[in-house]
């Protein structure tokens, strides 16, 4: 299996199915002669032309809007947020627009389109730039929400959210998109809605999602070193969740730790813990534990920077308070 | 001299304006009588502003709407008993109830909703005319909204790419002067809206919306224009709604006098005497169009009072497309009749021919500027 680089398992997925459905385009900032922000586009408007691989103005809430009407009438867009920070602009179309449509039309119109781009932070770039995101849009009914954190699932993933009858709203990572993974060629398709064990263990699941997966399973191997057995359960899709998979996992090792990103307050890990005591809580050894991004704003200064995130060290403790071994 | 409107054309005019008229009317009643709740916006006034544009296009021209929109779907023939039906919150209603009086689409219709986000159509509308360029089709979108709208950021990030990219649409501003209680000259540096569309290099031009004539002769010219390639136009239809903002609003921020000399410029009374003139038809002909249309708007308000609730089981539909799930369509489902719906080149069929920012274009701009890529 060839290894590649995230972002260029991204573009693959964005070629193949461009190649497959004319019905496919691409609009964002800097996605055609610029070759992408983070180059995920690269070589596509050589080989798609500028009617499919679109350099919009910097007008967010404008572009993402035309695409959902594009949707609405059978075409099936994909659109690049720079970053998701930027996207708060067209938080509008995505949420009152795209995610109302089949409702408000009593199911007269589907709109598939898929929003992609960067979430979380991105090193050393301060407040408005470092935000992850996801949890805002898990909220709505009507999306889709998507995080992937391998390159294999990258390219699957983007395959399937392209051929999906509902807006579905990809979160990547600008530190993602030179990771490198061994990817499947050609017809790979990761379906939405299911979450994956990226590692098996018997003590303590712990369940994460996009760039948190490195730093759970970074913690799962010191861990593993103290005789600690951590299953690793990458949910890959926030909306819906996979409760069956949340609930398997946590029903097998009776432990569970929950790291994100972003803010813990209404957090999506909030939502698993939920669904936890309130289906497996007679499974629970332990009350679940959740590593989040601190509740402040992002600082540019590095140590600040990287005390603000979660990290290996913040969730080996969190194991180890569900596992009563702390100061172990 | 002769008309240069056939009498089939005006009467259908007259036809339609009076049934817009007759159906809000009776739309209002409701609202009072409790059948009708939420916010009801009704278009008394308007008329001319949606029956001149209907006649001017073709029947699968996309149109889409603010919340403001029982006109335009009833000109364009959907069924008075569902449109009503949507607006009581019934399950024979065009979205089952579940959109209400803001919400009416109509796709068999080509009409593709009503928004109740002041603006957030107005992107929408560009994408629609985007989906008709990139594949080729000489279908033009018509997008309504009102004079508030304009002030919204999703109208000038939207003509800017409709401009630049010449797409098909024609943008009619409802200017009723008043965007809710605010009126237009209070919060606009240049009230005319029609200017604005000079900032982006497109077409903008001032029509009398209380006149249905003049709004058919612009969204002709408008459309044509638009077919051939040469890009987006904005009409800015200056017209007056006779009652308040909605059903909820007593309209204390305008005085009697305005509204009652407002009112001479009815547009129904105007065609009425119009076509009289030419001798085309006189007040029998009228009289007959008129008891048709209450006789039809009765049964309207009838079949909808008539008519359930949506089953609870509808909580749960149309939130999400599930895999293989059709679309609904509203006249099949609730009065059995078999209709036309729209289809779209699968992937393979469409050929995308459209060069949006050609090659040779860009590079003897690099040139120029001395780059080398």
């Amino acid at each position: 299996m060839p290894e590649l680089m995230y972002r260029e398992a991204l573009n693959q997925a964005l070629a193949e199915e461009m190649e497959r459905d004319a019905n496919v385009y691409l609009i964002g900032e800097e996605v055609g002669r610029y070759n992408g922000a983070f180059k995920v586009s690269q070589g596509l408007l050589d080989k798609f032309g500028s009617a499919r691989i679109i350099d919009a103005p910097i007008a967010e809430l404008g572009f993402t809007g035309l695409s959902v009407g594009a949707a609405m009438v059978g075409l099936r867009p994909v659109v690049e947020m720079m970053t998701w920070n930027f996207a708060i602009l067209a938080m509008d179309q995505i949420v009152n627009n795209a995610a109302k449509l089949r409702h408000m039309s009593g199911g007269q119109l589907r709109c598939p389109i898929v929003f992609r781009g960067p979430g979380g932070a991105g090193g050393r770039l301060s407040s408005q730039h470092s935000q992850a995101l996801e949890a805002n849009y898990a909220h709505f009914p009507g999306l889709k929400v998507i995080a992937p954190a391998t390159p294999a699932d990258a390219k699957g993933m983007l395959k399937a959210a392209i051929r999906d009858e509902n807006p579905v709203l990809m979160f990547e990572g600008e530190r993602l998109y030179a990771i490198k993974g061994e990817v499947p060629e050609g017809e790979h398709v990761v379906p939405l809605g299911k979450a994956d064990v990226k590692r098996e263990g018997s003590d303590v699941t712990i369940i994460t999602w996009s760039r948190m997966y490195y730093f759970c399973m970074q913690a799962a191997e010191e861990l593993a070193k103290e005789g600690i057995s951590a299953e690793v359960l990458d949910l890959r899709t926030l909306r819906p969740l996979d409760e069956e998979a949340i609930l398997a996992s946590v029903r097998k090792t009776n432990r569970a730790v929950i790291v994100e990103e972003g803010w813990g307050l209404a957090g999506v890990g909030a939502s698993v813990v939920d669904i936890i005591q309130s289906k497996a809580f007679d499974d629970l050894d332990a009350p679940v534990e959740r590593v989040t991004g601190l509740d402040v704003n992002m600082s540019y200064a590095a140590n600040l920077e990287n005390a603000t995130q979660p990290d290996a060290p913040k969730i080996i403790a969190a194991v180890k308070k569900v596992l009563y071994r702390e100061g172990a | 001299m002769a008309s240069p409107y056939s009498k089939e054309l005006l009467l259908d005019m007259y036809r339609k304006m009076y049934l817009i008229r007759r159906f809000e009317e009776r739309a209002g009643q409701q609202y009072t009588l409790g059948k009708i709740a939420g916010f009801c916006h009704l278009y008394i006034g308007q008329e001319a502003v949606a029956v001149g544009p209907v006649e001017a296009l073709r029947p699968d021209d996309y149109m889409l709407s603010a919340y403001r929109d029982h006109g335009q779907p009833l000109a364009r023939g959907s069924d008075a008993g569902m449109v009503m039906a949507e607006l009581m919150g019934r399950d024979t209603g065009y979205s089952k109830g579940k959109g209400g009086s803001m919400h009416i689409f109509d796709i068999e219709h080509h009409f593709y909703g009503g928004y109740g986000i002041v603006g957030g159509q107005i992107p929408l509308a560009a994408g629609m005319a985007f989906a008709s360029r990139y594949r080729n089709e000489d279908r033009v979108t018509v997008c309504y909204f009102g004079d508030a709208a304009a002030s919204q950021g999703a109208l000038h990030e939207t003509f800017n790419m409709a401009s630049k990219w010449k797409l098909p649409v024609i943008y009619i501003c409802e200017n009723n002067r008043y965007g809710m209680g605010t009126a237009i000259s209070r919060i606009a540096a240049v009230p005319e809206i029609y200017k604005r569309a000079s900032a982006y290099d497109m077409r903008g031009e001032p029509v009398d919306g209380m006149d249905v004539l003049a709004m058919y002769e612009a969204v002709k010219d408008a459309a044509e224009y638009c077919r051939a390639g040469k890009g987006p136009v904005l009409l800015e239809a200056n017209t007056y709604r006779f009652r308040g903002h909605s059903m909820a609003d007593p309209a204390t921020y305008r005085t009697k006098h305005e509204v009652e000399e407002e009112r001479k410029g009815d547009p129904i009374p105007k065609l009425r005497a119009y076509i009289k003139k030419q001798g085309l038809a006189q007040d029998d002909v009228f009289e007959s169009i008129e008891e048709e249309v209450n006789v039809l708007v009765d049964q309207a308000v009838k079949f909808a009072d008539e008519s359930p609730e949506p089953s609870l089981d509808e909580l749960w539909r149309d939130t999400i497309v599930e895999e293989g799930e059709e679309d609904v369509r509203p006249r099949e489902r609730v009065l059995g009749q078999k209709v036309n719906w729209p289809t779209y080149p699968s992937g393979q069929e469409l050929k995308v021919t459209w060069d949006l920012e050609p090659r040779e274009q860009a590079e003897a701009a690099d040139k120029k500027a001395g780059l080398i890529r």
